[in-house]
């Protein structure tokens, strides 16, 4: 019985992190200790909801700071960039889910109970489609640090969280962007579970070009999904 | 000072996609409610809105979308719930659990009609977490029944992968992806059917952990 579909995806690459990453905290008692199981691509893995998008989660919401009545407090921004996959094609029509916390650093979960002032007029959710050619872009504000429990005056960087169903069940990924200047990434655990130089690349770049003027700050933020793989599964490869 | 001195050296372009690979995972953080798991993401046959945790952020701030009308969708509805659970088997109240499945026929449906077999779930202040789907088919001569599964939460920097089949489906016996996983711990990808529902815990280490795929 073959078990290869030409439509497999390569693995995960280098740049991931582990699931332990004992300076991480939580993952100590949350990660598995058996090895994982490598398995070949069947349907199930190459298949995904790519799309459905839009008759799972509603259309579209790429502008986070026109949701309510007011404008949401903070330095106003524009986020854009390309997905890819790592052979660099574009992948078009693919869906870019986002959250973060207000300029302040708060979000506006009830669960989060630091003392920063909430924003009504800011939720922190939105939801973009990249077009034929890969490119996506949202409106929003830059979100605070915040401060967590992890260790003793432990700051998270600023940072945007993204999740993205690609085309397949083995592309999904969900990431944090952070932002160029900010001293905290390299004293972040969670940052840092990934190794250099793979962690630059959720460093987003401050770009003049798509920065609007008397408006918005424009950042770059391009993020790479796992593309086609020709090579034969061999088991306990 | 000369010319180059004047000017900071050039900063390495983060974005430059010549020098990495794919971007990395990171975690989903305790904060995705209001984010990811949409009202009705549950339920992949009805219109019932479970999968989503409103009561977690005020009204006016929950913006995902409602339950979307399903249509006549063909096959055995079924539920399929669970616990998920760390190493000390405590309860994981912040975790998510997204499902692909095929249809009824076996059938995985990428397009815009039909019944769409992606659904996306929050564990509750129990850990449970709670599906509404349709016992899926076959894919193919030899593969049983599954659903593939992600595990996401605090404290999960990468999505986990595991599946679940269903005990008693004599097709478990052929499965080459079950064949893969030693025979000891094939029992933690089984689903038993408990009260009328399919039951399916999640353990993320220690005696019983599940087992974790490399997808
Ligand atoms: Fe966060």
């Amino acid at each position: 019985m073959s078990l290869i579909l030409p439509g497999s995806y390569r693995r995960e690459d280098a740049g991931q992190p582990p699931s332990l990453y004992p300076d991480y905290g939580s993952t100590v008692s949350r990660s598995p200790r058996e090895p994982l199981v490598k398995i070949p691509h069947t349907l199930t893995e190459t298949t995904g909801p790519a799309n459905a998008w839009s008759r799972l989660m509603g259309e579209s919401m790429a502008d986070l700071t026109s949701q309510h009545n007011g404008e949401p407090l903070g330095q106003r921004i524009v986020v854009s960039g390309r997905v890819l996959d790592d052979d660099g094609r574009p992948v078009p029509h693919t869906v870019v889910e986002v959250w973060q916390a207000n300029a302040a650093g708060r979000y506006i979960h009830k669960k989060d109970q630091w003392d920063a002032p909430l924003d009504p007029n800011f939720t922190g959710a939105g939801r973009v489609i990249t077009d034929a050619e890969g490119r996506y872009r949202f409106i929003s504000v830059r979100p605070g640090a915040y401060p967590w429990r992890n260790h003793h005056n432990a700051w998270r960087p600023s940072h945007i969280h993204l999740s993205l169903l690609g085309p397949a069940f083995a592309t999904r990924l969900v990431t944090q962007m952070y932002f160029p200047d900010d001293p905290l990434i390299e004293i972040d655990p969670i940052a840092n579970a990934v190794p250099m130089p793979y962690r630059q690349r959720m460093v987003s770049r401050f770009d003049i070009e798509t920065t609007e003027p008397n408006w918005a700050l424009g950042y770059v933020f391009d993020i790479v999904l796992r593309g086609k793989d020709a090579t034969p599964f061999e088991n306990g490869q | 000072m000369t010319p180059e001195q004047a000017r900071p050296a050039p900063r390495q372009d983060s974005q430059d996609p010549a020098i990495f690979g794919q971007t990395p995972w990171q975690t989903v953080g305790p904060f995705f409610h209001y984010g990811l798991p949409w009202k009705g993401g549950a339920d992949l046959v009805g219109t019932s809105d479970i999968g989503a945790r409103p009561e977690l952020m005020p009204p006016e701030h929950y913006l995902l979308a409602s339950p979307s009308p399903k249509g006549e969708i063909a096959g055995e509805t079924i539920v399929l719930e669970g616990v998920v659970v760390d190493a000390e088997g405590q309860i994981i109240p912040d975790a998510m659990i997204e499902i692909w499945q095929a249809d009824a026929a076996g059938h995985y449906a990428e397009g815009n009609t039909g019944f769409v077999g992606f659904g996306r779930a929050s564990t509750g202040e129990d850990g449970t977490y709670r599906f509404r789907t349709v016992l899926p088919g076959s894919i193919g001569e030899g593969h049983a029944p599954h659903i593939a599964v992600g595990v996401f939460g605090r404290g999960l920097l990468k999505r986990l992968v595991t599946r679940v089949y269903f005990e008693g489906d004599p097709a478990n016996a052929s499965d080459p992806i079950l064949a893969l996983v030693p025979p000891e711990r094939r029992g933690t990808l089984m689903a038993r059917k408990q009260d009328g529902a399919w039951r399916f815990d999640i353990v993320l280490q220690g005696e019983r952990e599940t087992v974790f795929f490399d997808v």
